[in-house]
């Protein structure tokens, strides 16, 4: 008997352990191949306004503003939606309309990307043209379209279940002060669950950088420089896009190779940073008052 | 309460570190590998814009073959040639010519290529069937797309901008289009595409923006046009002919913007690839060159 315990004790702690094992891995492999690239391009290149890997012009700049632009714009949409929809399943739809939104909502994250970029392509970008009248319907608007949708059952999910961690003590409270049902969600269980809120965000954030597929076949790849006020609107070519487009292709070893790892490196950046800031957020946010994190 | 939901957060983190580093990983293609076993077996890798060709002669080649099994995968021209000098490969198809600094580190691995002229192709200009413009001339194109030109206005069509759709920079196409169109075949000069050129990762991706944006412009291999796009005649200059793309053209070499299709062997060929090429430059296979919208030899 305490043999076996101490087995199953030991396999346990091994699975938990390489995890992050592998994340450690991972992040050293990408390091070897990919600090090469700082002394091999100079900064002036490397941090420069044009990427054109055929003539050693390796500007990441575009790329770097190219995902911030496309995450940016699908957060913007995807917020306010899938806390809307979070809302609206947890305290507003009757049980049976619940048990049926719920499972839908867990559906649409198993979409592939690659289904949603080929109907981003053929379907979305042709009226993101004709609607909003711009040259061409391939923009970042269109990728943030595509990434928002992708990252809302993310959304919905979690703030849905930090919403329902609210203790019911709560809402009683609220009504028998007197307060509407609107008030009570909105001034009493939506700030109660707001660290759950937040960890929404930011995983859909964590999506929504990440995403590759769909977002390489809707926002043209055109690496320029977000400059003007609505360049939400024009095409951006984006960090993972890249990666994916260039590494097929390149020859191992090679300063395009290094350079693209050195992207991989500076994606790990941008997004330990966004979770940094999240989490601090989570930790400066006051007493919890009994919003869970998952589940 | 707090220190468990801390370290919730924190494998939540590790989490996300670990998505986002997936998403790094390279997304290469699996290669087809033969069915064993059965006869010998060739391996012939490269240029997209010549896959569909290499497939269709492959298959064919069954018919006359069955012992022989061939494998065919894109990727593109510089992977095939890659494949060729690391010897991983029989047959490496490019729609361009192999590199001087290629040649050097194959035979730096004891491997001397040698090219075999297959076919002829034509890169044509597409733009949506409403566009006015019929004609346009090389450094018209050139200015199209180093950004000069940015209204369609300005070449004889309407009051458009224009949208710049290219193929990825590492195909074959989009390095030939770079050299013989916006250098205009100039040496010296070192113009490059501009920053607002859309890259499309396929020819799906051009022909299907060409075909629902008015201002769009684009360029691709004579056999991936379809009938849903217009083709726009190209002169070499202003006062010179204005050419459509065929095979007639590219034959009598009036349409400017033409280029041979390769495959290239490790040393002379020998055997069964030996005879499977004579059978490519024979009637059977260049009947299917033609069949696919590409330019047979003579």
């Amino acid at each position: 008997m305490r043999n076996r315990e101490f087995v199953i004790e030991a396999l346990i702690r091994v699975a938990g352990f390489s995890a992050i094992f592998f994340v450690v891995l991972i992040f050293l492999f990408l390091m070897r191949e990919g600090v090469p690239a700082f002394w091999e391009t100079s900064a002036g290149n490397f941090f420069g306004e044009r990427w054109y890997p055929n003539e050693d012009l390796f500007g990441t700049l575009p790329l770097i503003l190219g995902s911030l632009l496309v995450t940016l714009g699908a957060v913007v949409i995807a917020l306010p939606l899938g806390l809307a929809t979070a809302v609206f399943i947890r305290e507003l739809a009757p049980g049976w309309l619940r048990e049926i939104l719920k499972p839908l909502v867990e559906i649409l994250a198993g979409i592939p990307s690659v289904v949603l970029g080929f109907l981003g392509m053929v379907a979305v970008s042709p009226l993101v043209r004709e609607w909003l009248n711009v040259p061409t319907g391939l923009t970042a608007f269109t990728g943030s379209l595509m990434l928002a949708y992708m990252s809302l059952p993310t959304i919905i999910s979690v703030a849905d279940d930090a919403i329902d961690a609210v203790p019911k003590a709560h809402r009683d409270g609220a009504l028998a002060l007197g307060a509407t049902h609107w008030q009570t969600i909105w001034r009493v269980v939506l700030p109660a669950a707001r660290s759950g809120v937040i960890i929404a965000v930011m995983l859909g954030i964590g999506r929504a950088i990440g995403e590759t597929m769909a977002v390489m076949m809707v926002t043209g790849n055109a690496a320029r420089i977000p400059q003007e006020w609505n360049a939400l609107f024009f095409p951006a070519r984006t960090m993972t896009a890249t990666i994916a487009a260039e590494m097929g292709e390149v020859a191992q070893g090679s300063t395009h190779y290094h350079v693209l790892f050195a992207v991989g490196i500076l994606l790990f950046a941008v997004t330990f940073v966004i979770n940094a800031i999240a989490s601090l957020v989570v930790i400066k946010g006051g007493p919890r008052r009994g919003g869970r994190l998952m589940g | 309460m707090g220190s468990k939901s801390g370290s919730r957060l924190r494998s939540i983190l590790a989490l996300l570190l670990l998505a986002a580093v997936a998403a790094c990983g390279p997304q290469q293609g699996e290669p087809q590998t033969p069915a064993p076993g059965i006869g010998t077996s060739l391996e012939n890798k490269g240029s997209d814009t010549m896959v569909n060709l290499a497939l269709a002669w492959a298959e064919a080649y069954a018919q006359v073959q069955p012992d022989l099994q061939i494998a065919v995968t894109g990727g593109g021209s510089g992977t095939g040639i890659a494949s060729l000098i690391n010897g991983t490969v029989d047959m490496a198809n490019a729609s361009r010519q192999i590199k001087p600094e290629e040649v050097e580190q194959a035979q730096a691995n004891g491997i001397e290529p040698v090219e075999h002229t297959v076919a002829g192709d034509a890169i044509a200009i597409v733009v949506h069937p409403s566009n006015p413009v019929d004609g346009l001339t090389i450094p018209q194109l050139s200015d199209i797309y180093t950004g000069k030109i940015s209204n369609w206005a300005e070449v004889g069509g309407e009051d458009r901008p224009i949208v710049l759709l290219s193929r990825e920079s590492n195909s074959g196409t989009h390095v030939f289009f770079l050299e013989n169109v916006v250098r205009q075949g100039q040496e010296e000069n070192d113009a490059l595409f501009s920053p607002n050129t859309l890259l499309m990762p396929s020819s799906e991706g051009i022909s299907a923006e060409v075909r629902q944006n008015p201002n769009a412009i684009g360029y691709d291999g004579l056999g991936y046009v379809t009938s849903d796009q217009k083709v726009v005649a190209v002169a070499v200059g202003e006062g010179q002919p204005y050419v459509e793309p065929s095979i007639e053209t590219v034959r009598d070499e009036s349409y400017p913007i033409a280029r041979g299709l390769y495959i290239y062997t490790a040393g002379e060929p020998q055997g069964a690839v030996q005879t499977y090429l004579a059978w490519i430059m024979g009637p059977e296979g260049q009947a299917i060159v033609r069949e696919l919208g590409f330019v047979p030899l003579q």
